[in-house]
C-alpha cells in the first residue's frame, strides 16, 4: 500500500513540499539549537519548561482522542464510525510521533537519549510514559496497517487483530494519565499538584481530539472522494461539546477549590494567567482568546442548529481545539512555573528558533499524517462499499 | 572430511554452548573484579563519614562578606561559570532575601531588616529528595550519606528535575559553560551545555576529609556534621535552639536547618 503516497495530484505535491519545506526550516533551527544549546529558547532557569513540553502535553491528549472513535466502533459497533476508525488510528500514530520529538527537541543532551533505556528507572514518571507511548504507537500502526489492508483485499479484518484492539482501546488513556502523573506528582509547584490533573487532561483530549477529527474529516471529504459521512461528523462533533463542558467544568473546580480554600500559593498561577501577577502579565492577552474561543466552541458545538450547519461547525471545532491547544499547549506548563519557587515571576515567552522548531516538528506530524490519509483515502476510494454496505464514495 | 549436517549442527551447538558460556564466565568474574576493586578503595582512611550529612547555617552571624566568600570560593573550585544573564545564571550557592527563601513565613508586621535579611541558599540535600525521584536515568541520585548527587555525564538534560525541586536548587546549562568560567580548577571536572547541575555538599572534600569549602570560610557561621550521630555538633545546636527549614509541610526533609 506505501506505493500510493507517490501517485498524487499536483495539488497533493505541492502540500507535500510545503510540508517539506517548513521541516527543513525547523530542522536547520534545531541545527543552531544543537550547536549553541537551549538557551536560544525562552526557557530559563524559573521556566525550565515551554513550549516544546506543552506541544508534547497537548499532542499527547490528541492521539489518546483516538479512542473516541475506536471504542464506539469497535465496542459497540457503532457503524457510522466504520468509515472514520482507522482515521482516528492514523492521526494517534501521527500525534504520537510528534510527543516523542518534542520531547526529543527539548532534550539538552539528545545523544545521550537511550541512557533513558540503559539505566531504566521505575521510580520516574518519565520511565513509565516512554513505554505507554511507543506501545501506543506500535498498536495503532498495527491495527491501522491490518485493518486498512484488509479492507484494500475487500475481506473482513483478520480475526487475531482483535485482542490488539481491546488493548489498544484500554492504553490509549493509559497514556494520557501518565503524562498528567508528570506534574501531578511534583511537590511545591500547586498549579499542577491536583487530582484532578489526569481527569482534565482526558477530558480536554477528548474535546481537541474529535474537534480536529471534524476538521480533518471535512478536509478529507473536499480534497478526495472518500467521504467520511455526515453522521460520522456530527457524533464527533457531539463528543467533543460534552467534553469541553467536562473540561471547562473541571477548570472551575479548580478556580473553586483555589479561591473559596484562600490558599494564596494555589492563586498566584491563577492570578497569573488571567490577570498578571506583580505587574507581569504576559499571557493574560493568551488567556483572554482563550476564553473568547471556549466561549465560540461551546456555543456552536451546544446548539444544534449551529453544530449542524457545517460552516459554523468547521468553526466551532477549530474554536475548540485553538481554545484547548492555548491552554494545555502554553498555559498549563508556564502557569505551573510562575510564581518560582521563591515566589518571585520571570516570565516567558518563545523566541523565534523555538517557534521554527515547533512548526517544524508540527509539519512532521503533518506530513506523516497526510501520508496516511492518502493511503486511506486512496483504499477507501476503491472500495466503494463499506463492510455494512454502507456508501463510502461520494457520488 | 565431510561432515553431514548432524555432525555440523553438534559442532555448531556445542561451539556456541561454550562461545557463550565462556563469555558470560568472563563476564561475571570481570565484574566482581571490578566490585571487589571498588570496595578495597572506595573507603579511604581519611574520608569523612557520617549517615547523613546536615548542616546549620547561623543567620545572626552571617553577613554581606562571609556569604560573598561562601559563594565565590564555592563558585572558583567547582568551576561555575559567571553568566550574568539571569535567566542562564548558574548557582550552587547563593544569596536570596528571607522574605523569598521562606516565602510562607511573610508577614506584615515582620521587621524590616529580617524580610529583606539575605540568607545563603543551596541544595538542600533532602532526605527524601523528589529531583532524585524524577530522573529518568538515576543521573541523580543519593549517596549513603545523605549527598544528593549528580552525575554530571548521564544526564539527558530533560529537565525534570528542575520542576520537582521545590527549592529552586538546580541550575541547567542552557549554553556551553567553558567560556564563562574565568579560571579552571583542574581538579574539578568543567560541565558541557545541555545538563544540569547543583551543590554536591563538596563530596570531593569529604572524601578527603574536608568539609565542605562553604563550612570552612563561614566563620562558624555554618556548621557541618552528621545528624544521625546525637553527640555532633548539628545535633547539639539542633537541640539547644529553634531553627527553620525551607518549606517542610512539603515532606521533603531539608538536611539545611537555619538558625534565626
Amino acid at each position: 500500500m506505501l506505493e500510493l503516497v507517490l501517485k498524487g495530484s499536483q495539488r497533493y505535491w505541492a502540500w507535500v513540499i510545503f510540508l517539506m519545506a517548513l521541516i527543513g526550516v525547523g530542522f536547520i533551527a534545531y541545527l543552531y539549537q544543537l550547536k549553541v544549546g537551549l538557551g536560544i529558547t525562552g526557557m530559563s532557569r524559573d521556566v525550565s519548561w515551554g513550549l516544546y513540553i506543552g506541544q508534547f502535553t497537548f499532542l499527547v491528549g490528541v492521539a489518546a482522542s483516538a479512542v473516541t472513535v475506536v471504542l464506539p466502533y469497535y465496542l459497540h459497533n457503532y457503524k457510522k464510525y466504520g468509515r472514520i476508525a482507522v482515521i482516528g488510528e492514523f492521526l494517534a500514530i501521527a500525534s504520537v510521533l510528534m510527543c516523542m520529538l518534542f520531547i526529543f527537541v527539548d532534550l539538552g543532551q539528545p545523544m545521550r537519549v537511550l541512557n533513558v533505556l540503559l539505566h531504566p528507572t521505575p521510580n520516574s514518571i518519565m520511565f513509565y510514559d516512554m513505554i505507554v507511548l511507543s506501545g501506543y504507537l506500535i498498536l495503532n500502526l498495527l491495527c491501522g496497517w491490518v485493518i486498512l489492508t484488509a479492507e484494500k483485499k475487500g475481506a473482513p479484518p483478520p480475526k487475531w487483530i482483535k485482542p490488539f484492539l481491546y488493548i489498544a482501546i484500554c492504553w490509549a488513556p493509559s497514556i494520557h494519565i501518565v503524562t498528567a502523573f508528570l506534574y501531578q506528582g511534583l511537590p511545591g509547584r500547586d498549579y499542577w499538584m491536583t487530582a484532578i490533573m489526569a481527569a482534565k487532561f482526558l477530558s480536554s483530549a477528548f474535546a481537541s481530539g474529535p474537534a480536529l477529527l471534524v476538521i480533518l474529516c471535512m478536509i478529507v471529504r473536499r480534497f478526495t472522494n472518500f467521504d467520511p459521512g455526515k453522521e460520522a461528523i456530527q457524533t464527533l462533533a457531539k463528543t467533543s461539546a460534552y467534553f469541553l463542558l467536562v473540561t471547562i467544568g473541571f477548570y472551575l473546580f479548580e478556580v473553586f477549590t483555589a479561591f473559596y480554600s484562600g490558599i494564596p500559593s494555589h492563586q498566584y498561577s491563577i492570578i497569573y494567567l488571567f490577570k498578571g501577577l506583580e505587574g507581569y502579565t504576559k499571557l493574560v492577552p493568551v488567556m483572554s482568546i482563550c476564553i473568547l474561543l471556549a466561549a465560540i466552541g461551546v456555543i456552536i458545538l451546544v446548539t444544534p442548529p449551529l453544530r449542524k450547519w457545517e460552516v459554523t461547525l468547521a468553526i466551532g471545532a477549530a474554536a475548540t481545539f485553538l481554545c484547548l491547544w492555548l491552554e494545555k499547549g502554553i498555559s498549563l506548563v508556564v502557569g505551573g512555573f510562575i510564581p518560582n519557587p521563591f515566589d518571585k515571576v520571570f516570565e516567558y515567552w518563545p523566541t523565534i528558533p523555538e517557534t521554527l522548531i515547533t512548526i517544524g516538528v508540527w509539519s512532521v506530524g503533518f506530513f506523516v499524517l497526510t501520508l496516511l490519509y492518502k493511503i486511506a483515502a486512496t483504499v477507501k476510494e476503491k472500495a466503494i462499499f463499506d463492510k455494512y454496505g454502507e456508501k463510502q464514495v461520494k457520488t | 572430511m565431510r561432515i553431514d549436517r548432524r555432525q555440523f549442527l553438534k559442532i555448531l551447538g556445542i561451539g556456541a554452548f561454550i562461545g557463550v558460556g565462556g563469555w558470560s564466565m568472563f563476564e561475571v568474574v570481570s565484574k566482581r573484579e571490578i566490585e571487589a576493586f571498588v570496595e578495597r578503595y572506595k573507603k579511604v582512611p581519611e574520608a569523612l563519614q557520617a549517615k547523613r550529612w546536615a548542616m546549620v547555617i547561623d543567620l545572626k552571624k552571617l553577613d554581606e562578606k562571609i556569604m560573598n566568600d561562601c559563594i565565590e570560593i564555592c563558585h572558583r573550585i567547582h568551576n561555575v561559570p559567571a553568566l550574568l544573564n539571569p535567566k542562564e545564571e548558574i548557582k550552587w550557592i547563593w544569596k536570596e532575601k528571607f522574605k523569598y527563601v521562606f516565602p510562607e513565613m511573610k508577614d506584615e508586621y515582620m521587621p524590616e531588616e529580617i524580610k529583606n535579611k539575605y540568607v545563603l541558599v543551596l541544595c538542600n540535600h533532602c532526605e527524601n529528595p523528589p529531583c532524585v525521584r524524577v530522573c529518568p536515568t538515576k543521573a541523580t541520585f543519593k549517596r549513603k550519606d545523605g549527598i544528593v548527587m549528580m552525575d554530571m555525564h548521564r544526564c539527558i538534560g530533560c529537565r525534570f528535575c528542575m520542576a520537582g525541586c521545590p527549592y529552586g536548587a538546580r541550575s541547567f546549562n542552557w549554553r556551553d559553560p567553558r567560556q564563562y568560567v574565568k579560571e579552571e580548577n583542574k581538579e574539578f571536572p568543567l560541565r558541557m551545555k545541555g545538563v544540569v547541575e547543583k551543590c554536591t555538599f563538596c563530596y570531593e572534600r569529604i572524601d578527603r576529609g574536608l568539609p565542605p569549602a562553604c563550612v570552612e570560610v563561614s566563620k562558624g557561621a555554618i556548621v557541618f556534621g552528621d545528624i544521625t550521630d546525637p553527640n555532633s555538633e548539628v545535633r547539639k545546636i539542633l537541640a539547644s535552639n529553634f531553627a527553620i527549614r525551607r518549606k517542610p509541610k512539603l515532606g521533603t526533609k531539608p538536611s539545611i536547618y537555619y538558625l534565626l
